[in-house]
């Protein structure tokens, strides 16, 4: 398979604060890496490198085999990298259709007016949501709405900008176990249409049950990345806290 | 399975029109108005005459027309103290132009203009400088005012130069028996709503009062959006300012005084909610409406004119407790 983006020798200074340190990692067309680390362990930093909320200090970030250098998040969603925030950024006052067109309106001509096609929104958002196998409706208020159901709007902005990758900001952090599953099963959805996923969760369990790969950041440092399969959650808690050294 | 998906998908909600419609607070508050013009014309013999209902809607008009705008600043998540303070500096600007010999259109576009530049202001120092905006808005009432005053130099204005008669024609006078600033409050309702519910502008505007961050997160320009919801505010108050203007027949600096507070009372009675996110063009005009019907009634009916605070005060709290009771029932 396809390396979708790669990450070389990425390290991050705050001033004398070492946040990041020679990262190296990479992520394949339709793989779900799990990315692991305690609360400062460098995840949201390295995140958000990637997004192009930051520019890493030295290091290289490539996109398809291209090297890109983001001065800002607007580069980085051009380049097809959507993030998922953990509060998912959705209006509750609007309706699911709304949410998923936010910011990129579908519209038509009424005389020489441009009005709002939600017809087509609509239509396109349910779509959506039907190749999400998420039951949600477009015209519902997403106030209404479940966990999974708001997670599934979130995902839907991804698919309509055509990601190639989608960062995933604890997903399952606030969410009923019900709605964890589905929410997983979104993932799953998103890597089988060629989509890489990162999923950047404290949730073991979660991580486990969804990745292809797991990658456990310490004190800024890449300590592990190894396919799942080989790892055990003793292991990686082991990797968080420092139990054990490197694997 | 895949069927039953996507019907449930394509279903939408299982309510009939009747029960969409009774879940509205400005059906509740239209209702109430109604059902108190009707019990007004029954007590008594002056509320049902042309006369009296000509007063009542050209009175509740200028509130309305400035509801409007404050319901929209409003649904943005913000508030706009300064609305009474644009009246009257557009008055006095209107006022004092004419009296030195400019026709109408060129007054009314520098009252305009003066009203934009305060809602501009706000705009920036909210949006830009990041301010909040009971605190910017408060600070342009006392400015704005203090400028009305200094522009004034504190003096009525009742000549009006070469187009004296057609100033009066506006604001106090109506074709086909309808006031005109009836007319303006019917149009500017018509395209608001068409705004509000059918353009980008409308959309982004409930996005920003929704969750602001989402809204700067999709991209949504919401620094741009703030301004020109504050200067649409201000308009509506320019608007208002010279309609009264020509209604009165004269510019007093009291003009306007504590109108941005009968003006919020209506947006909120017309369920625009000060979180921001919620109100419709309608609530606020309905919102007006009952306030001028609660005013009229009492003086109507012959009761003290100290009591209008008290029920205006009972409406607000019952129609925000209304919305209260309706979020809980919807949650449950």
């Amino acid at each position: 398979m396809v390396e979708r983006l790669k990450l070389t020798g990425i390290s991050k200074h705050f001033g004398a604060i070492r946040a990041l340190h020679d990262v190296s990692l990479s992520v394949r067309e339709g793989e779900v890496l799990g990315l692991m680390g305690d609360n400062g362990a460098g995840k949201s930093t390295l995140v958000k490198i990637i997004a192009g909320n930051f520019r890493p200090s030295s290091g290289d970030i490539e996109l398809d085999g291209e090297s890109r250098d983001f001065h800002h998040p607007k580069d980085a969603q051009r380049a097809g990298i959507e993030i998922v925030y953990q509060d998912l950024a959705l209006c509750d006052n609007l309706t699911a259709a709304s949410n998923v067109y936010l910011g990129r309106e579908l519209r038509r001509s009424l005389g020489p007016l441009r009005i709002i096609d939600y017809g087509r929104m609509h239509r396109r958002a349910g779509e959506l949501f039907a190749l999400l196998k998420s039951e949600t409706r477009p015209r519902d208020l997403v106030r209404k709405m479940s966990g999974g159901q708001r997670q599934a709007v979130a995902i839907a902005r991804t698919l309509l900008a055509d990601a190639k990758v989608v960062l995933m900001d604890e997903p399952t952090a606030a969410i009923s176990v019900r709605q964890v599953a589905e929410v997983l099963e979104l993932i799953r959805r998103l890597r089988d249409r060629g989509i890489s996923v990162i999923l950047i969760s404290h949730r073991t369990p979660d991580v486990f049950g969804v990745s292809d790969r797991i990658a456990v950041l310490r004190r800024g440092e890449l300590v592990a990345c190894k396919p799942t399969a080989n790892s055990s959650p003793e292991e990686v808690t082991g990797l968080i806290t420092g139990a054990i050294e490197a694997a | 399975m895949t069927t039953t998906l996507e019907q449930a998908i394509g279903q939408s909600q299982h309510r009939s029109v009747l029960s969409r419609i009774m879940s509205l607070q400005v059906f509740w508050i239209f209702l109430a108005a109604v059902l108190a013009c009707g019990a007004l014309s029954v007590l008594t013999d002056t509320f049902a005459t042309e006369r009296n209902l000509f007063n009542v809607t050209r009175n509740f008009a200028f509130v309305a027309i400035i509801a409007i705008g404050m319901t929209t600043v409003i649904a943005s998540g913000g508030i706009d103290l300064s609305v009474g303070a644009s009246v009257v500096l557009s008055a006095v600007v209107v006022g004092a132009t004419m009296e030195a010999g400019f026709p109408l259109w060129a007054a009314a576009l520098f009252a305009i203009g003066a009203a934009l530049l305060v809602g501009l202001v706000n705009g920036i120092l909210i949006a830009f400088v990041g301010m909040p905006p009971f605190v910017v808005t408060l600070g342009m009432l006392s400015f704005a005012r203090s400028m009305a005053l200094v522009l004034s130099n504190n003096k009525m204005i009742y000549e009006f130069g070469p187009d004296h008669d057609l100033l009066l024609w506006l604001g106090g006078g109506s074709t086909f028996g309808i006031p005109h600033p009836v007319i303006v409050l019917v149009i500017l309702t018509a395209v608001m709503s068409f705004v509000y519910n059918w353009t980008r502008w409308g959309q982004h505007v409930f996005a920003i009062g929704g969750n602001e961050n989402a809204a700067v997160l999709t991209g949504i320009p919401v620094r741009g959006m703030k301004v020109s919801v504050y200067m649409f505010s201000a308009f509506t108050a320019g608007i208002a300012g010279i309609l009264m203007v020509g209604w009165l027949g004269s510019v007093t600096t009291n003009l306007g005084t504590a109108m941005e507070l009968t003006v919020i009372a209506a947006a909120v009675i017309g369920g625009a909610n000060l979180a921001g996110g919620e109100g419709t063009v309608f609530g606020a005009v309905v919102g007006a409406l009952l306030i001028e019907v609660i005013r009229n009634s009492l003086i109507l009916l012959g009761i003290s004119t100290f009591w209008q605070g008290a029920f205006i005060g009972c409406f607000i709290v019952i129609a925000v407790a209304f919305d209260r009771v309706r979020s809980w029932r919807g949650q449950g």
